[in-house]
């Protein structure tokens, strides 16, 4: 039912995951070998990926932990699946909503710091804009959901090639 | 306690199961001590056939059920939250709750466990033993056991972790097998189990068939290897040049199936007629490869053009129409190709119907969906990068210029300039592919000319296909358009400059075709007297018949229909030719200078002025796309032309795949695919229009050649129809015909279909009017509905953590309320009870028509409670509900 590939997360870390990796399937495979590896290594958003997908926040990876991310990225996942952990992804505090905080970090990540703090705030600003329904200054999942779902290439960007 | 606890939670299970048939049956049976059996008596009494069963099995069947019950309370349970999961408009409150229900389930599982292990081998046993089952319980299972399948099938869905889905999914699957088997009663329950086989290994085909299927796509991995390096726009070119292919494939195999096979299997061999054979005073050059190369010679006389078919109605023994044949399949290429390419337009504005108020979200796409997750490359990465910066001060900038003015006047002068001098590109380059032309019908008549001169024309458009868009570029930047307005003007007049190109071209064309009819009425009495002198002349013995003349002697004329096919056939070469020498010298040298000579150079090549290529998305599909047109103008008169057309769509698949992998860079200035493809689409329409007009104008009002051809003889084309329907088909249907083909049918026909167009379309544009309606009253629900939350949002959460965690408490409370309850008198118990029932049953209503509310009302406190202290599970239904069935005993 998944597509994450056991093999790969072996070869991740030979030394840390034995082959026959039933024997102990609590092996942890640390953040600095899975933001290293080729499907996430120019992702600017790889370690709140691996936050989100890992057990305790703090990005090391067990087996399920892999698997869950690769069947969350896959392309055969469904929509709201999908929108629900982009949402987890880009609430970088972790409170359950994107606040402006928030999306400063995404504009920042995205754009590698090139833009102003005053264009920052003003692409922060309008995102809210658009996106915030209830308009209580951030955006819960639902707003998030609403907003996503719309977008034509949400599905067709936020997976990884696996 | 233990009885207690269990009805509620088995009131819980019925409730949120929403199963209203079968309450009955589990609270029946959770309704407390000596009042248990009761019930349980009259259920086998109705439901068993045999009604001397003992009171032993009674009380054992009994305990199967309630096992079953345990069993179906926890999978309810899970149900229950998967749905809510799925509800979609997941509030803030059900975020909460879920992780306080995923941690209750083990609890409740262990509770479970035990009395599960001591029973299970009896209800196994029973279970296998089949027929003691009744009819109810039978239903039951099978409930439950649909109820596991359709939890296996959604698995997916669920925002679990992984350990949570395997257990799950294993259990849920434990409890298929084990009681699939028990559904099919007495004999045909091993016909049930093996249908339940049946269809599992059907699934399981079925999804190793999928697999393949994804296999077989041809380039899929190569595609999907340049779009994880150059994103999604420089892979929709391929999957538009791969769609293609599959067109081409298709209009190859009619062609070829039903036309070049037959005519080379079954028509007359070369060299028997006169338009078989090369002329005597071309023989001797025929085999030259330079002659081969402009489709002289042995090609020019060769299946692959028009002049090679025979007029003879029928062919070989299977007594084949070929000049039909030709025809229709000359049609139904349009016929065909009109049909794809309008139905995949239809697709893809289907699936872009969504995104009808996109443009509210502008910054909140780019902020969150801009990103391509695909990306492994870090050169990619960077150009991502700098792309996403870019378009996001382009946002920007148009924020703030949509709220200043500027010099409006100087613009527009601009705007007016630049377009003025375009058309007199555009004009200019009209002009002088007519007078290349003209020129090349003059060279065509001389004897011995250059390799320029014979391929000027080709060369010419090729040069102002490559010079031209770049100069359009340079005088675009006048108008100072926004980038993505820029790019459609872009495509707009280098479309317009194709265009204009291909139609100089074709009515210089015309013109020599013209010329040629002229003159065949000359070369028709020409070869009529040479036939007439070689026969009749003196000086042979009158006795012996004199043999026919060679067919490589007779004199014949221009076929201006095989004429036309050279043209498209060298068109179409050099076009390829030229597409390669630039990807060649363009990208490949380039990028092998850039990257060697950056080592001693002055300045950083890489960063500097040559730099890498980009990938060109849009010249390159307005290539394709005017390539096709070509085809298919082309392919009546050269049915050979789709196959060349196949092979260049191959190689160019491979080489511009290796191409862009070696020598390119992504694109500065992404433009997405999704939206594009339909404009592609609707160019490659309008192309494909136009391409049928000169077809069908020179089928419907050019009188064929009469010595080459398949409706040679003929006063056109089309009189092929008419002959078949007057000499194969019965006479009343060629009434039936001519009736048709009367202007009195076919005008009413055609306002006919421009009504149903209208109307169509009015019925389409009130349904949008009331879509867009219905979305705003969705929105305005919502914001209602947002409001309403806002304002109860923090105290329904902290209820519904209290629901989750409570529930097990509650069984306990329930039992001391009970007790607590018992001292007060019988009217005041009555009344809180219906008090809390009635909102109970009135929210679970309104809970199955607006599921996103639901919770809300559930969790809700009903009003204010008469009565503090006892009453507090009052608060949710199913404790109201389970209490009173508690109350039931005290009589």
């Amino acid at each position: 039912m998944t597509l994450g590939d056991p093999r790969s997360f072996c070869d991740l870390a030979p030394q840390l995951v034995p082959l026959d990796y039933t024997s102990c399937p609590d092996v942890k495979v640390p953040y600095e070998l899975i933001g290293s590896m080729p499907e996430l290594k120019d992702n600017p958003f790889r370690q709140r990926i691996a936050q989100v997908f890992s057990e305790d926040g703090d990005g090391h990876m067990t087996l399920d932990n892999f698997l869950d991310m690769f069947s969350v990225m896959s392309e055969m996942a469904p929509r709201d699946l999908k929108a629900y952990y982009a949402f987890k992804i880009y609430d970088f505090n972790n409170d359950g909503y994107i606040c402006a905080w928030d999306l400063e970090q995404t504009v920042t990540k995205l754009t590698r710091g090139e833009l102003s703090a005053e264009e920052v705030s003003l692409v922060c600003e309008k995102v809210l804009d658009e996106a915030d329904g209830d308009h209580d200054g951030r955006l819960s999942l639902e707003d998030f959901q609403n907003m996503i779902l719309r977008a034509p290439d949400f599905l067709s960007t936020f997976h990884i090639r696996i | 306690i233990f009885p207690a606890l269990k009805s509620a939670l088995s009131e819980i299970s019925d409730r949120s199961g929403r199963r209203p048939s079968r309450k009955q049956a589990p609270r029946a049976e959770g309704a407390a001590g000596r009042r248990r059996a009761q019930p349980c008596q009259k259920e086998p009494a109705r439901g068993s056939p045999r009604p001397g069963s003992s009171q032993r099995k009674q009380a054992e069947r009994r305990r199967q059920r309630e096992e079953l019950g345990e069993q179906g309370r926890s999978s309810a349970e899970r149900t229950f939250e998967g749905r809510r999961k799925r509800d979609g408009r997941a509030s803030l409150k059900e975020q909460r709750a879920p992780p306080k229900k995923e941690k209750e389930v083990p609890r409740k599982e262990e509770m479970w466990k035990r009395p599960k292990k001591h029973r299970s081998p009896s209800l196994a046993s029973s279970a296998s033993g089949g027929e003691s089952l009744s009819e109810e319980e039978l239903a039951w299972i099978l409930e439950q056991v649909e109820d596991r399948k359709k939890l296996i099938a959604t698995m997916r869905n669920k925002p679990w972790p992984m350990t949570k889905k395997l257990r799950e999914l294993r259990e849920a699957q434990e409890f298929v097998e084990k009681y699939e088997g028990a559904l099919g009663k007495g004999r045909g329950k091993r016909l049930y189990a093996y249908r339940m086989l049946v269809a599992k290994k059907w699934v399981k085909f079925k999804r190793d068939f999928d697999n393949f299927k994804t296999q077989c796509i041809p380039w899929e991995m190569k595609i999907k290897d340049i779009e994880s390096h150059f994103g999604s726009s420089v892979a929709s070119y391929f999957i538009f040049l791969r769609w293609m292919y599959g067109v081409n494939l298709v209009l190859f195999g009619l062609i070829f199936g039903l036309v070049i096979i037959p005519e080379v299997l079954m028509g007359v061999p070369y060299g028997s007629i006169p338009r078989k054979t090369v002329p005597r005073a071309e023989e001797e050059k025929a085999m030259d490869f330079s002659v081969l190369w402009d489709f002289e010679g042995y090609i020019k006389y060769s299946a692959l053009f028009y002049g090679y078919y025979n007029n003879q109605r029928t062919i070989g023994w299977l007594r084949y129409r070929l000049p039909m044949a030709y025809f229709m399949v000359g049609v139904s290429v349009f016929g065909y190709s009109l049909m794809i390419v309008i139905r995949s337009m239809a697709s893809n504005s289907q699936g872009s119907a969504s995104d009808g108020e996109s443009a509210n979200f502008t910054f909140s796409f780019k902020m969150f969906t801009s990103w391509d997750y695909l990306i492994g490359n870090s050169e990619t990465a960077d150009n991502k990068y700098a792309s996403i910066t870019t378009s996001f001060k382009e946002s920007i900038v148009d924020e703030q210029e949509s709220n200043k003015e500027e010099n409006i006047h100087l613009t527009r002068f601009l705007r007016v300039l630049a377009n003025f001098l375009i058309i007199c590109c555009l004009c200019g380059s009209g002009y002088l592919i007519y007078f290349v032309v003209k020129r090349s019908q003059e060279f065509s008549k001389m004897q011995n000319v250059s390799w320029y001169e014979r391929n000027e024309v080709e060369i010419v458009m090729s040069l102002l296909g490559m010079f031209c868009p770049p100069l359009f570029e340079t005088i675009a930047a006048l108008e100072n358009y926004h980038p993505r307005i820029g790019l459609k003007w872009q495509l707009g007049r280098i479309f317009a400059l194709f265009l204009g190109n291909l139609y100089t071209f074709l009515l210089a064309l015309m013109d020599d075709v013209h010329l040629k009819l002229s003159n065949e009425e000359t070369i028709k009495n020409i070869t009529h007297w040479t036939l007439f002198n070689y026969y009749n002349s003196s000086g042979w013995n009158e006795s012996v018949p004199r043999p026919p003349l060679h067919p490589a002697d007779v004199p014949r004329g221009s076929c201006w229909e095989t004429a036309v096919g050279i043209e498209f056939m060298r068109l179409t070469v050099s076009d390829m030719l030229v597409t390669y020498i630039t990807i060649l010298l363009g990208d490949f040298l380039r990028a092998c200078f850039v990257r060697f000579m950056n080592y001693c150079w002055c300045w950083d090549l890489e960063a500097g002025f040559p730099s890498y290529a980009e990938f060109d998305i849009s010249g390159n599909v307005l290539g394709l796309i005017f390539n096709q047109g070509m085809i298919w103008m082309g392919s009546f008169y050269a049915p050979g032309l789709v196959g060349i057309n196949v092979l260049r769509l191959l190689t160019s698949m491979y080489f511009q795949c290796w191409a862009v992998m070696s020598s390119n860079v992504p694109h500065e200035r992404v433009f997405k695919a999704s939206r594009s493809n339909n404009f592609y689409m609707g160019l490659l329409l309008l192309v494909l229009f136009l391409s049928l007009l000169p077809v069908a104008y020179t089928i419907m009002s050019l009188p064929p050649s009469f010595d080459c051809g398949p409706f040679s003889g003929k006063n056109r084309m089309y009189d092929v129809i008419q002959e078949t329907i007057e000499n194969d088909f019965p006479t009343f249907l060629g009434k039936i015909f001519a009736f048709l083909a009367n202007p009195g049918l076919i005008v009413p026909a055609i306002l006919l279909m421009f009504l149903a167009i209208y109307y169509l379309n009015s019925v389409s544009k009130s349904l949008s009017r009331a879509n867009a309606q219905l979305r705003k009253k969705i929105q305005a629900l919502r914001e209602v509905e947002k409001s309403h939350k806002s304002v109860k949002g923090r105290k329904t959460a902290q209820d519904s953590e209290d629901t989750a965690k409570d529930a097990s408490k509650n069984a306990t409370q329930l039992q001391l309320t009970k007790e607590g309850t018992t001292p007060h008198s019988a009217s005041q118990n009555e009344t809180p009870d219906k008090k809390a029932q009635d909102p109970g049953t009135s929210s679970s209503a309104s809970g199955t028509m607006l599921p996103a509310s639901r919770h809300l009302s559930i969790a809700r406190p009903p009003g204010a409670r008469p009565d503090s202290g006892p009453a507090r599970p009052q608060t949710h239904p199913w404790r109201s509900a389970s209490r009173k069935s508690a109350q039931r005993p005290p009589h």
